[in-house]
């Protein structure tokens, strides 16, 4: 049986490499997004910072894991929301040129 | 619930995550991958919730003071202001990383840790707070509370240098003793080498600086999924590392600078002005570079960060929608470090209803040059100096540039001939077919709309 720890380190190498696959083929148009986005998955330590508020008493603890939860929660609810509003102004291109006006 | 049922749905929610950024490859499917990713990240919030002993008292208020925090600043920031807040959000995710380790490593018995746990800990803490500290000081000087110079002083480099060797050493320490001072001491000591990596850089930098904290905030996460055994966090981690690489890549290519130089070199401000004009410029009016503008066939903008400085994104799109009118084909031009982070130069065109097909990144922009009869240079200068393709002497020699001056003909709307950014002069502003209008960006498009409905 293999070690945790290897079978993490497996699983990093290979998502980096799907990372570099799927990010190279981002165009310069939305790299924007890509990073507001990027980083609302970076807030993905927001599962750990659940799980430190559980188990045991210790106070110094559990106000890390607070503090953990909220920054975290910043990071994933902003990150996605921002990142939407900025996609939705991506406006798709008009088909006759300056025919009908933009609809907002 | 049964932990390997547990463990598949994790990878769900990371198969989420990478669906969502494949999507991110075309515009038009862009904004449902980002759903696809959120919903990812509930998944992933859900799983967790469910039987694992977490406080529901700490977990309510934690999750709604940061989605009301989240969400009042996901819809009030301005675009120009986009910038400083991927650098704010990229400093909270940071020391949420850090701070998970650091509760772990509490509520844990450090002698009893395996030694792969420790370090985990200690790389999750460390890189978490470089990140939150860097964030904090890039966020700052972005949004001008710090000035946007480059702080330096003798012997930064050797300082920067001794503070992370020192960072090493106390993790070494914590790992190989289980003892908790070098541990606390290690992550105290990360925060002020966060402050000091990014307080020297300059204003300029900014963009590779925002890049590389996003690479690390995603590094945080992935240290974190190690203490926790978790490979949702380990592959988001990986994922976001991967982005943040790949970008500021990017960004060092674009500058024609090394990552080595950015980090080290403080550049602004130093640089000697290359002397002597070669010849003199040719002033034009509206009037003339309205005419020029309207019986063109293909115009193509290039926009500056001086665009968004003026305000005149408006102005620039009324313009360029009354050409459009008039059946003249407009594109725009856009150097990767046209804004402020990558990319941001299309958002702000974007936020004004330029449709995206117009947008043209730099070999897209260089292509279709010979095509094109007029240029619009708004509010940009160093990526279009020809110096850094011409002049091995030039101090930017080598730094790809969009070719305004294979154009048949360039207008360069500037308030006067200084230098830019870099303090380089600029020997476009100098040749046959080059044209200067000068003014304040958003008067001269105001002037230029006014002048075309003359003609």
């Amino acid at each position: 049986m293999l070690e945790p720890v290897v079978i993490g380190v497996i699983t990093f190498v290979l998502a980096s490499f799907v990372g570099f696959e799927v990010i190279s083929k981002v165009p310069p148009t939305l790299h924007t997004p890509l990073m507001s986005g990027s980083n609302a998955i970076s807030g993905i330590t927001i599962v750990g910072a659940l799980i430190a508020t559980g188990g045991g008493a210790d106070t110094l603890a559990t106000v890390l894991a607070f503090i953990a939860v909220a920054t975290a929660t910043v990071n994933v609810v902003g990150g996605f929301l921002v990142t939407d509003r900025m996609l939705g102004m991506f406006r798709k291109p008009r088909r006759p040129a300056g025919e009908e006006g933009g609809e907002r | 619930m049964n932990e390997n049922l547990r463990a598949l749905l994790y990878l769900l929610a990371a198969v989420a995550f990478i669906v969502g950024l494949k999507r991110l490859s075309s515009p038009r499917t862009a904004r449902a991958g980002n759903i696809i990713g959120a919903l990812g990240m509930l998944l992933a919030v859900v799983v967790t919730l469910i039987g694992t002993g977490v406080s529901w008292w700490v977990v309510a208020a934690g999750i709604a003071a940061g989605a009301a925090v989240g969400t009042a600043a996901a819809l009030r920031v301005k675009m120009t202001a986009m910038p400083q807040m991927v650098a704010l959000f990229n400093g909270f995710g940071g020391l949420a990383s850090a701070l998970v380790a650091g509760a772990e490593y509490l509520r844990s018995d450090p002698a009893a840790l395996p030694i792969e746990t420790i370090t985990s800990m200690v790389l999750s803490v460390v890189i978490g707070a470089v990140t939150f500290t860097g964030s904090v000081i890039a966020f700052a000087k972005l949004q001008e509370i710090l000035g946007g110079a480059p702080l330096t002083y003798r012997g930064q480099r050797p300082v920067n240098l001794a503070v992370a060797a020192t960072i090493i050493g106390l993790g070494a320490w914590a790992v190989a003793t289980s003892l908790a001072l070098p541990f606390w001491v290690a992550g105290a000591v990360a925060l002020g080498l966060g402050v000091l990596i990014v307080l020297p850089i300059g204003g300029a930098d900014m963009p590779v600086v925002i890049t590389l904290l996003n690479s690390l905030s995603g590094l945080a996460a992935a240290a974190t999924g190690f203490v926790i055994s978790n490979s949702a966090l380990i592959i988001a981690g990986a994922l976001v590392g991967a982005s943040g690489v790949i970008l500021t890549n990017l960004m060092c290519r674009a500058m024609n600078r090394s990552l080595g130089h950015v980090l080290f070199g403080a550049f602004g401000g130093t640089v000697a002005v290359a002397a002597g004009a070669a010849g003199s410029a040719r002033a034009t009016s509206a009037d003339d570079v309205a005419i020029a503008l309207a019986y063109s066939s293909q115009v193509m903008v290039v926009p500056g960060y001086g665009l968004a400085v003026a305000q005149a994104q408006h102005a620039l799109r009324a313009l360029t929608a009354d050409l459009e009118r008039r059946g003249v084909r407009v594109v725009y031009g856009i150097h990767p470090v046209a804004g402020r982070m990558p990319g941001h130069m299309n958002v702000l065109l974007a936020e004004v209803d330029v449709p995206y097909d117009q947008l043209l990144d730099l070999e897209q922009s260089n292509a279709v040059m010979d095509r094109t009869d007029v240029v619009l240079v708004v509010g940009a200068n160093d990526v279009v100096n020809p110096a850094a393709r011409d002049d091995r002497t030039s101090p930017i020699y080598g730094m790809p540039i969009i070719e305004v001056d294979r154009a048949r003909s360039t207008v360069v709307i500037k308030r006067s001939l200084a230098s830019g950014f870099a303090g380089i002069d600029n020997p476009l502003f100098y040749k046959d077919g080059t044209a200067m209008l000068f003014a304040d960006a958003k008067k001269a498009l105001t002037d230029l709309l006014g002048a075309m409905a003359l003609v």
